[in-house]
């Protein structure tokens, strides 16, 4: 098991999530595996539908029980997460591993306060009083940079901004001092000034507490600011993986090289330049696939992709699934104007 | 504001039928009958003259005399009030304590065989004429089983049947509603959220999504206390059970105006209470509606 | 559960081979449908289908048992009444009075309904205050009540009842319109017809009438059902439609008196009543989940 070493808080080996639909069954994950060490950031990054969501989704258990989710492994710490009856994952959830959500609008019920709703899974999880629960919850607030924060926890939901509410949200996680939070595009539905307050919130809060985390993203600038290690995944696959300096200063998969050249950098990307783009679109996951799925856009395409991809070991820890020489990937991934 | 249009409404009724007159002196009466009767209750004033003079009783209090039982319509309301009262009361309740736990179940146990047959039983329900319904259940009760009282109002027991087929009208749309308004709950970000939190399934269920899914049914079983109310005119005549809306019958039947007319004011005033009453229940649920404390 | 991933759509039949499909695949829609015509059919049908008349009445015969019974015969299939009418025929009968009053009481309600609906939610501001205001009004009055007083008073016939039930039922239909054509008011193609310089009553009967069809069908159907049945408790009271014309509320209240004894007296029209309204339920909600998919109001 490459990725069973006892540093690891997450091991994650041959992830796969089936979805049975009317058309067929959509294989949304496929061969997923990464191992997440205490206190890192992990960033995963690829365009809608790529299946990220869906892979911290059934990390954490919370995918429909009709959805099959299969892995050689799934481990949190020692403890095995596949087939995890519901009532003990619901104990891991919230204590050890918390998430936090894309839509600060409609993640806090609209009902209950501010205060009630940071406490509750604080009281459900410890046998706290609500006098303690309340005030680490004002603690927290406090931390997350939320003002008059005795006022708020009597506030609800609708009395606050986008900005205020993710922040709660990051405070709700933060309540039963987790080991891993997953953030799932926790910055996508914000202003981009608030984006970046976010992220730096989130980067300063993991290097305080040591807790691990995994931020899902479209945004590559996102993932920069914030993770360690980068899993690049397309189509229900990763696609290249590594260290955030490799992935950023060489990105190798054709794919990966795709997605940077996309954006345009100030004061790099020459004026009047044509602007990157991936033509084609992500194909249907539903029912016999085979080879590599980027094969339909990649200039680099040859018969040869048709086959089981391998993984290509770059020195130390930088994976790329490509059969492509690599020696052009390479040459090619030097041109790629990044940040 | 709406209580006077009411008034209007309920005071011109009298007239619909041409002249109240001919109405009360009955068949075959004179000409010097019509006109004596006339005099007494001031029909020979302008339409106008007469509503302000009843209007302005009914604000101190004075609902009239009936013609029929010649007393204040006052005391024979307050008399019946009781056990409409009570009726409506039981009723509400047995629709509330029946349809919220079935919305509840088919919601969470949607499109399974529980959820279709709850939905056919509600579609069935709501497709039975009260009456019919009523006199069935006397038939099976008395007849067969020999258990329930059928008719008067002497204990407690007697309320049952009533209850059951008063209550059964209202109960299949606060169903659906509860239904409706759990399935859009739990399909909500914030039980995502929740489920994150690692609570447990029964309290997100009850706590989050109920408490969200309840804000509309309060408002419709408000109105339908309401139509509760309107349909025990109907229950009371099968069952012989003397509340108001029996009375109402009857009054209609002997051209009663006095007191038809007092008991539609009542009817309407009671139904504008009840919509104010959803409406300060709305604002005590959906913290949305209030002022903001900030 | 919230299942995060989108699935891609492909390109399918057209939208009314989808629309023929759903329709054919709703159970409760067929069904309804079914009922309804088998009902209508057999009021439409009903001089052939029986040979007696339902207000014949025949003293000798009185209280007849129905076929099954050993003192019945098939002479009258489901026996005779108190006053000795062949009951199938009644009952037969019975169902076009039931659907004369449902359709045009609906049809009536509904077109005051509608208008006001349409007034209301087009040109907003005061008229619609006006109108919400007169739809509180309607609604705090007792329906029942006031129909039985106004028909107490003018007297039960048929187009008397059709009246005041018309002018008492047309709230929701008022709501629902209403609440429709603000939706509809705001969207392109009707602020596109306004620059054009079509006139309002065009752009309120060709530009936003069809949309609401859907939503009338629904509310029109299930509305024919309410009506049915609050006319069949009038009946009941005495106070609807009057004897010797068969209602099936009518003829329960008949066959009231001698409820332990002739149990088959009410039995068959609370059934029958219970099976048309049923009909046209199925029938409305059918109508709604099949067009709720397209997106229509």
């Amino acid at each position: 098991m490459v990725n069973d070493r006892p540093e690891n808080i997450l091991t994650v080996d041959n992830l796969v999530v089936d979805i049975p639909t009317p058309a067929g069954v959509l294989h949304a994950v496929r061969d997923v595996s990464f191992g997440l060490k205490k206190g890192r950031t992990l960033g995963i990054v690829g365009e809608s539908g790529c299946g990220k969501s869906v892979t911290v989704m059934a990390i954490i258990g919370l995918l429909s029980k009709k959805i099959r989710v299969t892995a050689e492994q799934l481990k949190f710490s020692d403890m095995d997460l596949l087939g995890l009856s519901g009532r003990k994952f619901a104990d891991i959830r919230g204590e050890h591993i918390s998430m936090i959500f894309q839509e600060p609008m409609t993640a806090l019920n609209p009902v209950y306060t501010i205060g009630e709703q940071l406490t509750e899974g604080y009281l459900r999880h410890r046998s706290a009083t609500k006098a303690n629960a309340r005030n680490k919850a004002l603690r927290l607030l406090d931390r997350v940079g939320i003002s008059s924060a005795e006022r708020r926890l009597n506030q609800y939901p609708h009395e606050l901004s986008g900005g205020l509410r993710q922040r709660v949200m990051i405070a709700m996680a933060l309540m039963c001092d987790p080991d891993i939070i997953i953030a799932d595009e926790p910055t996508t539905a914000l202003d981009v000034t608030i984006q970046a307050q976010i992220l730096s919130l989130l980067s300063e809060l993991q290097k305080e507490t040591g807790t691990a985390m995994i931020i899902v993203s479209h945004d590559l600038g996102v993932i920069s600011r914030v993770a360690d290690h980068v899993l690049v995944m397309y189509a229900g696959r990763i696609v290249e993986s590594g260290t955030a300096e490799q992935i950023f200063a060489t990105p190798t998969h054709p794919y990966t090289q795709g997605l940077f050249s996309c954006i345009p950098v100030p004061g790099k990307t020459p004026k009047g330049s044509m602007l990157g783009s991936i033509p084609g679109v992500v194909p249907s996951l539903i029912g016999d696939l085979k080879g590599c799925m980027f094969r339909p856009r990649c200039d680099l395409a040859s018969d040869r992709c048709l086959a089981q991809i391998p993984a290509v070991n770059f020195p130390v820890q930088h994976h790329v699934w490509c059969v492509a020489p690599v020696e052009e990937l390479k040459e090619r991934s030097e041109k790629v104007m990044l940040f | 504001m709406v209580a006077f249009v009411v008034s209007a409404i309920s005071f011109s009724l009298m007239f619909v039928s041409g002249d109240p007159a001919i109405a009360i002196a009955g068949e075959g009466s004179t000409e010097a009958d019509i006109q004596v009767i006339r005099k007494n209750f001031g029909f020979d004033q302008p339409f106008h003259v007469q509503y302000w003079k009843w209007i302005s009783r009914v604000a101190k209090g004075d609902l009239g005399e009936s013609f029929y039982f010649q007393k204040p319509v006052v005391d024979l309301i307050a008399e019946r009030m009781p056990v409409t009262g009570l009726l409506g009361l039981l009723s509400i309740c047995f629709a509330l304590t029946l349809s919220i736990p079935l919305g509840i179940i088919a919601a969470v146990k949607q499109n399974t065989v529980f959820d279709r047959f709850t939905l056919g039983l509600a579609t069935i329900g709501q497709a039975t004429p009260s009456f019919w319904l009523g006199l069935m259940l006397i038939v099976v009760s008395s007849v067969k089983l020999r258990i329930l009282p059928v008719s008067g109002s002497s204990s407690l027991y007697h309320f049952i049947l009533p209850t059951i087929v008063l209550g059964y009208y209202a109960t299949p749309s606060m169903m659906r509603l509860t239904r409706a308004g759990m399935i859009e709950a739990l399909q909500s970000d914030y039980i995502r959220t929740a489920h994150s939190k690692g609570l447990l399934p029964l309290s997100i269920l009850l706590k989050h999504a109920f408490r969200n899914a309840i804000l509309p049914v309060v408002s419709v079983a408000a109105v339908e206390f309401g139509f509760i109310l309107g349909g025990s005119v109907v229950v009371e005549s099968v069952f012989s059970l003397h509340g108001i809306g029996f009375l109402a019958w009857e009054s209609i039947s002997r051209n009663d105006f006095p007191t038809i007319q007092a008991i539609i004011l009542v009817y309407a005033m009671i139904y504008v209470g009840l919509t104010f009453l959803a409406d300060l229940l709305n604002a005590k649920l959906d913290p949305r509606l209030r002022a903001t404390t900030s | 559960m919230k299942n995060t991933y989108q699935i891609e759509e492909i390109a399918g039949p057209s939208s009314r081979e989808i629309m023929f499909s759903r329709i054919l695949g709703h159970r409760g829609l067929i069904i309804g449908a079914a009922v309804l015509c088998v009902i209508t059919g057999m009021a439409i049908l009903a001089p052939i289908l029986t040979s007696h008349d339902p207000f014949t009445q025949d003293l000798s015969n009185r209280l007849v048992q129905p076929f099954w019974d050993e003192k019945g015969s098939t002479s009258h299939i489901l026996g005779t009444d108190a006053l000795g009418r062949d009951y199938l025929t009644r009952l037969i009968y019975g169902a076009r009075v039931s659907l004369l009053i449902g359709f045009s009481t609906a049809l009536g309600s509904g077109i005051i309904g509608t208008v006001l609906g349409l007034l209301s939610g087009y040109y907003g501001g005061r008229v619609d205050m006006l109108v919400t205001f007169i739809i509180t009004t309607r609604l705090t009055l007792p329906v029942v009540l006031i129909a039985l007083a106004v028909v107490s008073l003018v007297g039960g016939t048929l187009p008397v009842v059709v009246s005041v039930l018309s002018l008492l039922l047309w709230d929701r239909f008022a709501v629902v319109i209403r609440s429709a054509t603000k939706q509809i008011r705001s969207k392109e193609f009707v602020s596109a017809a306004k620059a054009v310089g079509c006139s309002t009553p065009r752009i309120l009967f060709v530009e936003i009438l069809p949309n609401l069809v859907g939503s009338l069908v629904v509310i029109g159907s299930l509305e024919v059902g309410h009506a049915i049945l609050l006319e069949s408790a009038l009946s009941f009271l005495g106070l609807g439609v009057q004897p010797p014309t068969p209602s099936w509320g009518l003829m329960v209240a008949e066959g009231k008196g001698l409820l332990f004894f002739k149990p088959w007296l009410i039995t068959f029209p609370g059934v029958a009543l219970a099976l048309l309204v049923l009909s046209l339920n199925l029938i409305g909600d059918g109508i709604r989940d099949v067009t709720a998919s397209k997106g229509i109001e």
